[in-house]
């Protein structure tokens, strides 16, 4: 299966952006290669704002910026956009719904050797609870493509997270984003996935193995964790009445809970999370560190599982 | 010992640093060696000349202090430590491998020597501003030393800090500026400029000493006379070069976050071989 890591979509949709509004503004601060503006720095060097190792700062030039007109996009690694500058982001930006787009790479932890202080387990638990933030975590290049671009037209902040790490693509060219849209990718009555990010791959391939066994297991990919699409989440956990999460990310704040924040109020269900366990990161692969964290597909299938009192 | 001979020791001291640098970060197929190779003979100054520490009680409470806030240069303090005997040599090889203690960033919990965590840039000083204000308050004699890197001062709390350092007169801490000139997307002056670095640090209220960061002697003679500041800290702004040691690397921008292939490895590891004794 063809890999390709969600940071590559990144200055590929700028590109995109850069030639179809004369507004788009790219920030980035000291990472534009890792992050890949660079591609964008190249083609529009008059919209494109270096500004230096000092996260803090460029959130504040971007709400400026926003305040004269421009769509900003920013990058960084995840950890500084949402950590460092997070109370910028909070009280200059989404306060008064400036429109700055972050599209921090390098999220969760399979950003692998450089160990937890490069790491993120906690940032879209951090950007859900801020009022006006929306969510996006994609789950391959076509998702994070397709998204980068679509939130050029939505006023205010949108937070979209993407990796380092190549992951198996999902999607096509054709497939249109839509913010707040869940997207089934497989259909069963035994149990629901919902996942986001690199662990959609993992739970596409936990229902074929789920699959040998005899348990038909529906595949959605969660995509917008804020706005949540609370009809397909009920819908399909009515149908199997047995749901469990996945993200490389803390069950506490991400994508379990708010599912489990949906459920608990609607339809509460029986659920299982997949995610890491209340810690940092560490030093590894990233596949040694996937599996470490317990954020395979075998892990996924074993929840499930846990969860029929199936084994 | 005399001048020629100390010289030649820390020398050498600093070539086993640059070259357990280049080793490390070409087994362990990434990591950082420009800042770690530009950092090599002040870290080498501090640890084998100039620092109180004793390698076999690391959390002995008089010891000097040294905080990297430019944590993504570890492979150099790691070194440092190790040739010490801090720890293993051996285990310089397990850089950034799963389960090593030797994480991608200094981890204080891992690593017996290493003083605080970081790799978060720009949050080093206001740690050694905390130490130095213990070391006050405890009426202790122990001695503060950070190293900053040029683009890390680009960060906003470096400067909280630095204001903070001469409010409290913190004349027990010493920061040292590793200017190699270089960042992440290119020069310093072209991503944003930090100069008159001097004059920046002496308006915040310190006193300013200037150096060839890669002149042992010259590292040594100011890290004594650093120590003779009252009532305020002393900013050491190094001069150096990204990459120092390894011709192909010097003013590589390239070669801050990417390690030596195999042979660029076999190639670095012989060039410093030759540069006299301690390389091996
Ligand atoms: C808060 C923060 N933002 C961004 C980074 C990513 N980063 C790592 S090193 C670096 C450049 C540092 O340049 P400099 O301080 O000059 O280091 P040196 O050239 O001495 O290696 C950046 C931006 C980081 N580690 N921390």
């Amino acid at each position: 299966m063809e890999k390709k890591a969600t940071r590559q979509a990144y200055g590929e949709a700028l590109l995109e952006l850069g030639e179809r509004y004369p507004n788009v503004v790219v920030l980035d601060a000291d990472l534009a290669k890792s992050t890949t503006s660079i591609k964008f720095a190249k083609a529009f060097p008059e919209r494109f704002v270096e500004c230096g190792v000092a996260e803090q700062s460029m959130m504040g030039t971007a709400a400026g910026l926003a305040t004269a007109g421009k769509i900003c996009y920013t990058g960084s690694f995840a950890i500084f956009a949402t950590q460092r500058a997070l109370e910028m982001v909070r009280n200059v930006i989404a306060y008064s719904n400036l429109n700055v787009k972050f599209c921090p790479t390098h999220a969760g932890i399979t950003v692998g050797a450089d160990g937890s202080s490069h790491q993120t387990v906690e940032d879209i638990a951090l950007m859900r609870a801020i009022p006006n933030m929306r969510v996006v975590v994609p789950a391959d290049y076509f998702e994070a493509k397709a998204a980068i671009k679509a939130v050029a037209e939505i006023e205010g902040p949108v937070f979209i997270r993407l990796g380092r790490l190549p992951v198996p693509l999902i999607f096509d060219e054709h497939y249109e984003f839509k913010l707040g849209r869940a997207v089934k990718l497989k259909e069963g009555k035994d149990v629901t996935i919902f996942a986001i990010g690199l662990m959609v791959g993992e739970s596409l391939e936990a229902a074929t193995t789920l699959a040998e066994e005899g348990i038909e297991t529906e595949v959605i990919d969660v995509s917008t964790l804020k706005p949540l699409d609370t009809e397909v989440i009920l819908g399909s956990a009515a149908k199997t009445h047995a749901v469990v999460t996945a993200e490389e990310h803390s069950i506490i704040g991400g994508l379990g809970s708010a599912i489990a924040e949906c459920l608990s109020e609607n339809l509460p269900t029986p659920m299982r999370r997949v995610g890491i366990k209340d810690r940092f990161g560490l030093s590894g692969a990233p596949e040694e560190l996937l599996k470490h964290y317990g954020l395979t597909s075998e892990d996924i299938v074993r929840e499930a599982k846990d969860l029929l009192q199936r084994d | 010992m005399d001048r020629k001979k100390l010289r030649q020791f820390l020398e050498e001291k600093a070539r086993v640093l640059r070259w357990d640098i280049i080793k490390m970060t070409g087994e362990a197929g990434s990591g950082h060696p420009g800042g770690s190779l530009s950092a090599a003979d002040i870290v080498a100054v501090l640890y084998f000349y100039h620092m109180r520490h004793r390698p076999d009680n690391p959390k002995w409470p008089d010891r000097d202090r040294f905080v990297l806030s430019k944590g993504h240069a570890c492979p150099v303090l790691y070194a440092a430590l190790a040739e010490c005997g801090y720890f293993p040599r051996e285990i310089l090889w397990t850089l950034r491998k799963f389960n090593s203690i030797l994480q991608g960033h200094p981890d204080m919990r891992k690593v017996p020597g290493v003083e605080i965590s970081s790799g978060s840039l720009g949050l080093g000083l206001a740690a050694a501003n905390g130490m130095a204000l213990a070391g006050k308050m405890d009426g202790k004699d122990y001695r503060v030393y950070v190293m900053i890197g040029d683009g890390e001062s680009q960060e906003g709390v470096v400067w909280e800090a630095s204001m903070f350092a001469a409010h409290y007169k913190l004349d027990n801490l010493v920061a040292i500026l590793d200017n190699n000139g270089l960042q992440i997307d290119g020069p310093v002056s072209q991503v944003m400029e930090i100069q008159p670095v001097v004059d920046k640090w002496r308006a915040f209220g310190w006193r300013v000493l200037e150096i060839d960061g890669h002149e042992v002697l010259d590292i040594a003679d100011t890290l004594v006379e650093a120590d003779k500041t009252r009532g305020q800290p002393t900013m050491i702004v190094a001069h150096t070069i990204k990459g120092k040691g390894v011709s192909f690397m010097e003013n590589v921008v390239d070669f801050h976050g990417k390690a030596p292939t195999k042979e660029q490895m076999e190639e670095a590891l012989k060039e410093l071989s030759k540069q006299g004794p301690g390389a091996s």
